[in-house]
């Protein structure tokens, strides 16, 4: 997919003028924050078991090398294969590869967002293989030639109008005078025009939520059953997954199930957790014939050992997304890539480089909302500040930021020097605002005059009320003042 | 290609680990953990005698929005199936395995036709028996292969599973140590299935509805 996370700032812009997507955004608040609530209130251990989720995956990073060995040893004893692809057009190579050999036309696919990260669909296009989203959001955007703007809701920036009016444009087989305005009816004609396609498919795609080195399984959780019909009933099975999927026991993934779906969606378990093993066997009635793993690197092994490794903790629960201010305000596709939210803000420059992606780690208010709600405990604020350091180091902002940051390090530097240029200042800019108290427009503060008023400083700094307050000791122990 | 990329792949994470290739005490961790597959956290919700588990799982399966009923024995299992169609105005026929606990069950009294094996997509009911339940979370567990083939937990529109009362455990975990028990140590059957409820979707303005791709109805019939 083209990237447009460079310009995420037009992108913001044109996301909070889009009147049917604010409608849409609405529903991230109501639909997911006191769900989970009240999923986590109900179960006493969540916060151990998060603290145990995180030494699970602690534990397997340390040792992936191996875990993914003993994996890949697993999942070929029971009939499996493991492609292991360096980067995106390596793994699309290898599932054009599979593809080819079993001459494919058509591949039905359950919700993967490494198909995403790869750009499946369009290369399978290209190639005249025709991909069908079987997730109800993934269909839907499909249909309408987007992509997904949240890791779990893919179509959580459109609103049932939008639906109604997409399946009466592209389902003209149908009568056209057919009641829609309930979303089950909706829901039902998805359901009856993707039945036909699981069967026909000669690839069934699907994600992984997790790699099982101690079994070779793959599990997927999922509310629809789509990803199981899709994994089922297509000839053939390709799990594309990443390597930090991987966990080592069927134990260690019960343990983080607990917090995966309450995290989500505030179910206590998603409808389906389905392991899958391999192809199927002789005495199977029902199956795939084949079972492929495409284990996709794409940077993440260049994360270990960096500070941006916890982010491979990431169980890509969508809770980070779900509780942030930002992403209420803008929708996912303003981050212009795969991955929108925090932890967009933290993997995409990690994962397309922080020259492109520089304004993800910027777009954050730091509440701490997200770290906060993080089954994983992943310091997803103090992630993207290491990316801002990384963006000054590598000179990647404006000029004039730069340079504002230079005079401010100057002062700052100088705490005597400071006080005297704010004390001099403060009254300066009270006296220039006039009885009004307020500017309306000032020289270097034209990114906030343009859409409100500024404040005029009240004369005193902060230092001065504080010190007159009788604080006085107190307030030099504090060394400086902004 | 791909055996070379493996050991790149593996490299990196190596070296960023600051790991030797080969070293035995790393190796030892890994064998350790494969093996014994130590229990972690296990909630206290689903830790009660026999008869309040079970309690509890039927519970848990109806905050999920299945429907579920308890029988004394297997020769009620039939009755229950029958009267659940009824009650859905579904036809009376049946599609199921070939479980060795359904094989002595008597139909001829209910006014159901059944059928048996793998679904095709255009049976309305099916019946499976599950490995398991998890009382915790209201959660069937139901293995693949010819007994409870995997398509009938699927296409199907309304799903009936009978798990024994004795099957029904507090937690996942111990019915993951019954897999490793029947299966061996490490071993798996293709496809084992987690299910918590009928199929739904919110992907349309994040609104709940039943029935998306899976069955629109779940009922569990607990026996014992």
């Amino acid at each position: 997919m083209q990237i447009t996370s460079h310009t995420f700032k037009a992108n913001t812009v044109k996301a909070l003028a889009d009147v049917d997507l604010q409608r849409a955004l609405g529903n991230v608040e109501r639909g997911f924050i006191g769900k989970r609530q009240k999923a986590v209130d109900a179960l006493p251990e969540f916060d151990a078991l998060r603290d145990k989720a995180v030494e699970i995956k602690n534990h397997t990073l340390k040792h992936l090398d191996l875990y993914i060995e003993a994996y890949v040893a697993k999942v070929e004893a029971s009939g499996g294969k493991v492609h292991f692809a360096e980067d995106a057009d390596h793994a699309r190579r290898i599932f054009l590869d599979i593809a080819k050999r079993r001459k494919a036309k058509t591949v039905t696919k359950g919700k993967t967002m490494i198909s995403e990260e790869i750009g499946l669909n369009a290369f399978l296009e290209e190639n005249g293989i025709t991909p069908v989203e079987t997730d109800l959001g993934e269909y839907i955007i499909q249909l309408r030639g987007e992509h997904p703007s949240h890791i779990i809701a893919p179509a959580v920036h459109i609103n049932r109008d939008q639906v109604e009016a997409d399946f009466r444009k592209f389902h003209v087989d149908l009568d056209p005078e057919r009641d829609l305005t309930e979303p089950v009816t909706l829901l039902s004609e998805a359901r009856q025009i993707l039945r036909k396609k699981y069967g026909e498919a000669d690839i069934g795609v699907t994600g992984a939520n997790f790699l099982i080195a101690e079994t070779g399984t793959s599990v997927i959780v999922t509310n629809e059953g789509n990803g199981d019909l899709t994994q089922l009933l297509g000839k053939c099975h390709v799990v594309l997954a990443s390597l930090e999927k991987i966990v080592p026991t069927l134990e260690d993934t019960a343990q983080i199930l607990r917090v995966l779906a309450r995290s989500a969606t505030g179910q206590d378990m998603s409808v389906y957790t389905t392991l899958s093993t391999g192809p199927k066997r002789a005495e199977d009635p029902d199956g795939p014939e084949e079972y492929h793993v495409i284990l996709l690197d794409n940077g993440r092994s260049n994360m270990l050992g960096t500070e941006f490794e916890e982010m491979l903790r990431c169980i890509r629960c969508g809770a980070c997304m779900n509780h942030c201010p930002v992403y209420h305000a803008v929708g996912g596709h303003s981050y212009g890539w795969v991955y929108p939210g925090p932890m967009g803000a933290v993997l995409t420059p990690s994962l397309i480089g922080v020259d492109k992606a520089g304004h993800l780690p910027n777009a954050s208010t730091f509440c701490g909302r997200c770290e906060s709600v993080c089954p994983m405990r992943i310091p997803l604020p103090k992630m993207m500040r290491h990316w801002r350091e990384k963006e000054f180091e590598s000179h990647l902002q404006p000029q004039s930021q730069r340079a504002g940051l230079d005079v401010w390090a100057f002062f700052a530097r100088r705490p005597k020097l400071y006080r005297a240029a704010v004390s001099f200042g403060m009254p300066m800019l009270k006296l220039l605002a006039g009885p009004k108290r307020r500017f309306r427009k000032l020289p270097l503060a034209g990114g906030w005059t343009k859409w409100r008023d500024l404040p005029a400083p009240e004369g005193r700094t902060f230092m001065q009320a504080y010190a007159q307050s009788g604080h006085a000791a107190s307030a030099d122990a504090t060394g400086g003042e902004r | 290609m791909s055996g070379s990329t493996r050991d790149a792949v593996l490299n990196r994470i190596r070296r960023a680990n600051g790991a030797r290739p080969g070293d035995p005490e790393r190796a030892k961790v890994v064998a350790e953990r494969l093996g014994t597959a130590p229990r972690g956290i296990v909630p206290k919700r689903g830790q009660l005698p026999q008869e309040e588990r079970v309690r509890l799982f039927l519970d848990m399966a109806e905050k999920a929005n299945a429907t579920v009923a308890r029988v004394a024995d297997y020769a009620e299992l039939p009755e229950a199936v029958a009267t659940f169609l009824r009650e859905k105005n579904l036809p009376a026929e049946l599609k199921l395995g070939a479980d060795p606990r359904f094989a002595d069950l008597d139909f001829s009294q209910t006014a159901l036709s059944v059928t048996h094996g793998a679904s095709d997509g255009d049976d309305l009911a099916a019946l499976s028996h599950a490995m398991g339940g998890i009382a915790e979370t209201g959660t069937l567990m139901l293995t693949s292969g010819p007994d409870n083939p995997t398509s009938l937990n699927f296409l199907p529109e309304y799903h009936v599973v009978a798990v024994a009362a004795e099957d029904v455990a507090g937690d996942m975990e111990t019915l993951l140590a019954k897999l490793r028990e029947t299966f061996g140590k490490g071993g798996m059957p293709r496809s084992v299935n987690f299910v918590t409820g009928p199929s739904r979707s919110a992907d349309i303005e994040q609104t709940l509805l039943l029935g998306a791709h899976g069955p629109r109805s779940l009922h569990i019939v607990v026996v014992g």
